[in-house]
């Protein structure tokens, strides 16, 4: 990859507006403006932005709870997600699904999903229905490492390959589903190493080294478009936050996080950009203030938003009309 | 109209369904080569290739979810799960995702998704292959649940479903495929959420769905022969259900007996008796019935399955008694 100042500053300014607006919600949490659960990415932003870089508007992603950084990068407003945190009605989903259900149709973004596991088959079936309607284009199923554990994963892997399906697995591999580290959990811990036993292509990649995700995710979705076969990404990243709003954090060392931290993504890039000799051309401070500046605006469009009338409960329950 | 098995009628809504719309494709296990494991599906893999008519793996939830992404993709999916109990697998995708996508995305994504499961005891299949469980799938806002009991219905209820753009689950009961009746594949369907009275009466009504149709329409005879006039009233949409029809009929015969395969405790039956008391007590002259599957895991044993399960025996004894004749 031809890191070009243009690149680097989008990659930066992307890694940033995740890091940023999830710190935003935090006081937005603590100041019970956004409540529910609450998942923060921070750490693993890397990982959303290296692979919304190998994605067209053509192709579908389906993703967790941990869901703001992929949600943004791919191209949901933060206006739009800032409202669905508070429960508005100009909400991505209407306030009907908060943090951990953010839904856009107009960027094929297909959630947003708090069932472990749970959106790997709706990836499967989305990935069939495009290769029935011989349609080029790659679906990308995100996930933790936890979602390994979970017969979906297995029946999923096993259908992809066995029908050719045009898929981008990710695995987030931040090491913890919720307190429990990976090594008490699985026999196996390369997780990659599981796709392959089902035929898949896989690798293990850096999830801290934006430029890493984003080349490998390319390449890999030129491989699905090419051949129509699945393809299985496991990035190693860190979760620098508890697991959820509500987690006190009692199972891992503090030097452990110290250690990760010290090779986060932001780090890690401004490293790669030094050597590249593109660091000083960076104009950090009118990034961070156009950053700052979409942040205040997503905060200002959510408190000016209105509620969904209750009369309006009710809706969304059925379709009247038919898609497609 | 022509003389039509339950399960011919099930395969030609879907032949007529998937020669119409390119978007209808059919899977689940052994629906390809080895014909459905009710044989529903025999000959479908031959006129439509394994492009349509898909073998899955024994991965309920899997192709269950397959569904649904499909369904949200543009396409028209039919799943097909065994049974009823082999859909607890997949209950996490019926329940988390197909009936809640359109709500948790705020209008924008629903899911025009057919699951037809088999149901039903009778067959000495013992506990974990004869269970009625679609009323559990009723209390579920976002599905709609169908039960076609006649031939006509089989035909009509799966094309509805597909027509429809939300998730429709259609249980047929495994008893009924050998069922012959008269089709009429011309004729306009009565559409989803409505009951259709199969006999009329003026002194009780029998509210059912399913195979008990059948077992109500012989208590009702037996019932005729002394002299007690009921009304038989097949429900054929558990979720949305008519309770337009249901109150009508209690207007008219001030008694009501529910009969439902599945058993009593929080059961399609208590939700109907709760609505009959909301909408409708001061029509009663009687206090209200059910007769539903004993609260026991279906037996093996013939004689134990029978006495376990909703009987015209039962449905004849329970209207007598409430009448005051027995
Ligand atoms: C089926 C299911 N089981 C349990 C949970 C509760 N839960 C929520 S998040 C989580 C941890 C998942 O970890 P992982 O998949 O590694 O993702 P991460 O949170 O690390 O991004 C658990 C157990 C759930 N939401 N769904």
């Amino acid at each position: 990859m031809n890191l070009t100042i243009e690149k680097a500053k989008e990659f930066y300014s992307k890694m940033l507006l995740i890091r940023r607006f999830e710190e935003k919600c935090v006081e937005l949490y603590s100041a019970q403006k956004i409540r529910g659960f609450l998942h923060l990415y921070i750490g693993e932003e890397a990982v959303a932005v290296g692979l919304a870089d190998a994605l067209s508007e053509d192709d579908a992603i389906l993703a967790t709870y941990r869901e703001h950084g992929h949600a943004l990068v791919r191209g949901i407003s933060a206006k739009s997600v800032m409202a669905e945190l508070y429960g508005k009605v100009d909400g991505c989903s209407r306030g009907r699904g908060g943090s951990m259900h953010l839904f856009d149709a107009k960027s094929r973004f297909y959630g947003g999903s708090a069932i472990v596991g749970g959106g790997l088959p709706l990836a499967v079936g989305m990935a069939l229905a495009d290769k029935m309607q011989n349609r080029k284009r790659v679906t990308v199923a995100i996930f933790g490492d936890g979602a390994v554990a979970e017969g979906e994963f297995h029946e999923s892997l096993n259908l992809a390959a066995l029908w050719e399906l045009p898929i981008l697995f990710v695995c987030e591999n931040n090491q913890y589903a919720m307190g429990t580290a990976l090594r008490y959990t699985e026999s196996q811990t390369d997780i990659y190493k599981k796709a392959e036993s089902y035929n898949i292509h896989a690798k293990q990649i850096d999830g801290m080294d934006v430029v890493k995700v984003a080349k490998a995710a390319t390449r890999a979705v030129e491989d699905i478009k090419e051949t129509s076969k699945p393809v299985f990404l496991e990035c190693l990243t860190y979760r620098f936050r508890a697991h959820s709003m509500f987690d006190a954090e009692l199972y891992r060392e503090k030097a452990e996080v110290k250690e990760w931290k010290e090779k986060g993504p932001l780090v890690v890039f401004e490293e790669r950009l030094k050597d590249a000799g593109l660091w000083s051309d960076l104009d950090l401070k009118a990034i961070e203030a156009d950053i700052q500046n979409v942040i205040d605006e997503a905060v200002e469009f959510a408190e000016n938003s209105e509620l969904e009338p209750i009369e309006d409960l009710e809706k969304f329950v059925y379709s009247e009309v038919s898609n497609g | 109209m022509a003389e039509t098995t339950y399960r011919e009628a099930v395969r030609a809504a879907i032949d007529d369904a998937m020669s119409s719309d390119e978007r209808v494709f059919l899977m689940g296990e052994d629906v390809g080569h080895y014909g459905g494991c009710y044989a529903v599906s025999m000959g479908l893999l031959e006129k439509f290739g394994e492009q349509r008519i898909i073998d899955t793996p024994l991965s309920e939830s899997t192709f269950t979810g397959a569904g649904i992404g499909a369904a949200l993709n543009g396409m028209r999916p039919i799943v097909e799960i065994m049974t009823v109990n082999f859909s607890l697998l997949a209950l996490d995708q019926i329940m988390n995702n197909a009936a809640t996508l359109l709500h948790m995305s705020g209008g924008q994504f629903n899911v025009p998704l057919v699951i037809r499961m088999a149901t039903g005891g009778g067959k000495q299949l013992g506990a974990q292959h004869s269970h009625s469980l679609e009323g559990w799938f009723a209390h579920i806002p976002g599905l709609k649940i169908l039960t076609p009991a006649t031939v006509q219905d089989a035909y009509d209820m799966v094309g509805l479903a597909l027509k429809d753009p939300n998730p429709v689950l259609v249980f047929e009961n495994a008893l009924l495929y050998n069922d012959k009746g008269e089709l009429d594949t011309s004729a306009k369907p009565l559409p989803i959420g409505k009951a259709k009275i199969e006999k009329e009466g003026k002194d009780v009504t029998i509210l059912t769905y399913g195979i008990s149709l059948f077992k109500s329409l012989e208590a009702a005879q037996t019932l005729a022969e002394e002299g007690i006039n009921a009304e038989v009233i097949d429900l054929r949409s558990l979720r949305p259900l008519d309770d337009e029809t249901i109150m009508a009929s209690i207007a008219k015969t001030h008694r009501v007996v529910i009969v439902d395969e599945g058993w009593k405790s929080g059961s399609l039956s208590a939700e109907i008796m709760a609505r009959i008391n909301e909408q409708a007590f001061y029509e009663l002259d009687a206090p209200m019935a059910r007769v539903c599957t004993a609260e026991v895991p279906l037996p093996y044993a013939k004689h134990l399955e029978d006495a376990a399960l909703p009987q015209a025996d039962k449905i004849v004894e329970t209207v007598k008694k409430m009448v005051g004749v027995s």
